[in-house]
């Protein structure tokens, strides 16, 4: 523990470290902080978690949670995300959402909103069924779509849908410093009454006079997509303004592209959400399989079990029975489709445990072997 | 449901192809290999079910268990603290040994079964990789370490590779009499086991020691197979755990009592060096409560009368189906209520652990009856008794066996039920 603080922080470890590597002692093989948890969970250090305080319905399908992190949490900067740990029918997801409160919030919670999508199970659970006093554990904030410390040249945010997170909480920032630009603002929602954190927003347009909002409705009869017209009826002075974007897929092609024909794209800062699931092939034959750790690239069929596919290819990875029950061969899916011979089941989420044994490649796939 | 063929099945078939009526394998019983196979299907069957409907209870039991465990490892680390302020020194009116000595009984049965706990009901089970589904990242095989001496990763290959792949097979199964006793009259006596009866009593006070140095490398070196400096790493593995799990229970603990003694020792009567022995020797004899625990539940797993043991010879060529019978007749189950299996790691059901050693352990009091239901049907034995009964067997098989002979391996079809 000592050596892994230095390292990471390049400083000698704390009095709070020293003193519980002289605990760890009592708690092996366990470490304090796994006592500490009985007490309060938000008091750990083998892991970071954040206590549900507030739940809040924005909209019939999108939820703000409001989070108070543990010990070792770090502030964040406005636009940033959070990888949080949801527990579902016993199992653990993790998702990544970004924060959607400002860093000068003044009671060291913080807030995520969820909208909850079609098919997408755990932002159901998250909007259905998450309750206040729940522990949730999370990650430390990340992502470089932020706001630069300097004062930012007039803002342009063009955002749709839960897209709107990052924006927010970069508009709150600015006016909680009381240094609010020139801001304009474009967003898209299906309708007026789901704009996500919409009663903040319109609050916002009325109280701040820099602050312009435009709210589009995309299914309320006329097309307002995002177009090059569009964006010069609303905000004309567009390629000056430092612009940035988030939101569906569709949405930010259509946003690059029009930023490319205007030769502009230095100004455009993108945040993509990463869908964590691969889509299942529907032959499911096999394909391309990567060993990432070993640099080996194969093919495997659907078949032949991974551990053989690894062996063939020249690698002696882990492995014990070659039936199935010791899981010496576990491994990490890093991305891609495998598929378990036993049961047929499919495992095509990134950083599910993969036995290497009785598991096959369903299309593409890498490993962490 | 429509699945794909299996590798593990493929195997299979041919054995089926070449009739249905045929009886290839050398495994003591009256089923044909198609009926043997169909047995083995309708293990999968349960399987996949239990398999399919894991979910929040399952989670919220294990979660509950370790809670309970950690806290129950805590409160008795501090009974034991707690009885030493009636030692007869202070002079209270509660100051009295056999005030002090029951709250010091209670800090170390408490501190024993916190420990049998975390041994058997959560860390063997979540080494066994029976809670991985969950992917919660602090209830993972890879990374769980446990409190005994054994490095967890060493166990799990000795243990999850070697002895649930090879389970009662002679020469692979190391776990067939731990080298050094004789459980089973196939194989061949010789002098040193006219002493095992002494190994059996070492090794149940012993057995954590015992399981630490269960390795096959170690047992190769004292057969003369291998050089020391092949496993020179190995131990020094091993010695690392041991010495963590010394530096706990024999220097931590107790020297912390110590040091707050020295000061108090000024005003009561009483050496600081006895209050370090007292705790020390409270967490000796929880450690010692753990090992016998074990070893007796363990030894009922393989060991009573009516296990079978198999030669490499009849594992040779074997399918899932055929592994799984084997596990079913090398298996026993001992009867108990819900504590007692608790306690045990769930390891009362040892068949059925057997048959599914990564099924969530909370799930095999449910698929028994099931299991229990198919042995009948195909007239297979289902070796489930008492603890009196499991483990008497166990210790006249023992003595019956240091001495040479023993008659012939157990033969199920003499008692063969109709089909």
């Amino acid at each position: 523990m000592n050596d892994a603080a230095e390292a990471e922080y390049g400083t000698s470890p704390s009095i709070w470290t020293r003193l519980t590597t002289l605990t760890d002692y009592f708690a092996w093989p366990l470490r304090t902080s796994h006592y500490l948890e009985l007490v309060n969970p938000l008091w750990t250090t083998h892991k970071l978690q954040a206590r549900v305080v507030k739940v809040w319905d924005e909209t019939q399908d999108a939820r703000t949670l409001t989070l108070r992190p543990g010990m070792n949490w770090r502030g964040h900067r406005a636009g940033q995300h959070v990888r949080v740990g949801i527990p579902a029918n016993g199992k653990h997801y993790t998702r990544t959402y970004t924060i959607s409160s400002p860093p000068e919030r003044s009671d060291d919670c913080f807030t995520i909103t969820v909208k909850a999508i079609d098919k997408g199970t755990i932002s159901h659970h998250i909007v259905r069924n998450i309750k206040v006093g729940d522990y949730l554990p999370i990650g430390l904030p990340q992502g470089d779509f932020y706001l630069p410390d300097a004062q930012p040249i007039e803002p342009l945010f063009i955002t749709a849908g839960s897209g709107i997170t990052p924006a927010f909480s970069m508009i709150s920032s600015l006016i909680a410093q009381g240094r609010l630009p020139d801001t304009c603002h474009l967003h898209y929602a299906p309708h007026e009454f789901d704009v996500v954190l919409g009663k903040q927003l319109r609050e916002m347009d009325q109280q701040q006079n820099r602050y312009h909002l435009h709210l589009l409705y995309t299914r309320e009869g006329q097309d307002v997509h995002f177009s090059a017209e569009q964006l010069d009826a609303l905000c004309p002075d567009w390629k000056q303004r430092d612009v940035y974007a988030c939101g569906p897929p569709s949405l930010l092609e259509a946003i690059e592209t029009c930023f490319e024909e205007a030769g502009c794209s230095r100004n455009l800062h993108i945040e993509r959400f990463r869908a964590p699931f691969t889509e299942i092939p529907a032959d499911a034959v096999g394909g391309k399989v990567r060993f990432a750790q070993s640099d080996v690239d194969t093919e495997g069929d659907s078949e032949t079990p991974l551990l053989r596919v690894a062996e063939e290819a020249g690698m002696n990875p882990p492995h014990g029975c070659r039936m199935g029950i010791c899981h010496t061969c576990n491994t990490t899916l890093v991305s891609g489709c495998v598929r378990d011979l036993r049961t047929g089941e499919v495992l095509n989420e990134a950083g599910s445990i993969v036995q290497t044994c009785i598991c096959a490649a369903a299309g593409d796939c890498e490993l962490d072997l | 449901m429509c699945r794909p063929v299996s590798v593990l099945r493929l195997a299979t078939a041919s054995w089926i192809c070449k009739g249905k009526v045929m009886k290839t394998h050398e495994l003591p019983v009256d089923l044909t290999d198609e009926q043997i196979e169909e047995f083995g299907r309708e293990l999968d069957a349960i399987r996949d079910e239990v398999f399919d409907s894991r979910g929040e209870r399952d989670r919220t039991y294990i979660l509950n268990v370790i809670r309970t465990q950690r806290t129950l490892a805590v409160s008795a680390r501090f009974v034991i603290y707690l009885s030493l302020f009636f030692i007869p020194a202070w002079g209270h009116v509660l100051a009295y040994w056999p005030v002090m000595l029951t709250i010091l009984a209670l800090g170390t049965a408490m501190l024993g079964i916190a420990k049998i706990l975390e041994n058997m009901e959560i860390a063997h089970n979540v080494l066994h990789a029976q809670w991985d589904w969950m992917k919660d990242p602090e209830i993972q095989s890879n990374t769980w370490e446990w409190d005994t001496m054994s490095p967890s990763d060493r166990w799990m290959h000795s243990h999850n590779v070697v002895h649930h792949t090879w389970t009662n097979v002679l020469e692979k199964d190391l776990d067939v009499g731990y080298g050094i006793m004789r459980v089973t009259p196939m194989q061949k006596w010789k002098p040193a086991f006219l002493l095992q009866p002494v190994y059996f009593i070492l090794l149940m006070l012993l057995f954590e020691e015992g399981v630490a140095l269960h390795e096959q490398a170690i047992d190769d070196h004292l057969k003369g197979k291998n050089k020391f400096s092949d496993f020179k790493p190995l131990l020094k593995r091993i010695g690392y755990k041991i010495w963590r799990q010394v530096a706990k229970d024999y220097i931590a603990w107790p020297l912390a009592a110590a040091l707050v003694a020295v000061p108090i020792s000024f005003f009561v009567d009483f050496s600081p060096l006895a209050v370090f022995g007292i705790v020390a020797g409270a967490n000796a004899v929880a450690n010692i409560i753990r090992n016998i625990w074990a070893f007796v539940i363990i030894f009922c797993g393989h060991f009573p009368a009516g296990a079978h043991n198999f030669t490499l010879k009849q594992v040779e060529g074997e399918t899932r189906a055929r592994w799984y019978l084997r596990q079913l007749l090398g298996s026993c189950n001992i009867e108990g209520g819900k504590l007692f299996h608790i306690l045990s790691g769930n390891l009362s059901h040892q068949i059925e652990h057997h048959l599914f050693p990564d099924m969530c352990s909370n799930r095999y009091k449910e698929v028994a009856p099931r299991v229990r239901a198919l042995a009948d049907r195909y007239g297979l034995p289902y070796n489930s008794a008492p603890l009196y009964r499991q483990f008497g067997t166990t210790w006249l098989n023992n003595l019956r066996l240091a001495f040479p002979g023993g008659g012939e391996p157990y033969d199920h079809r003499t008692e063969r039920a109709v089909l």
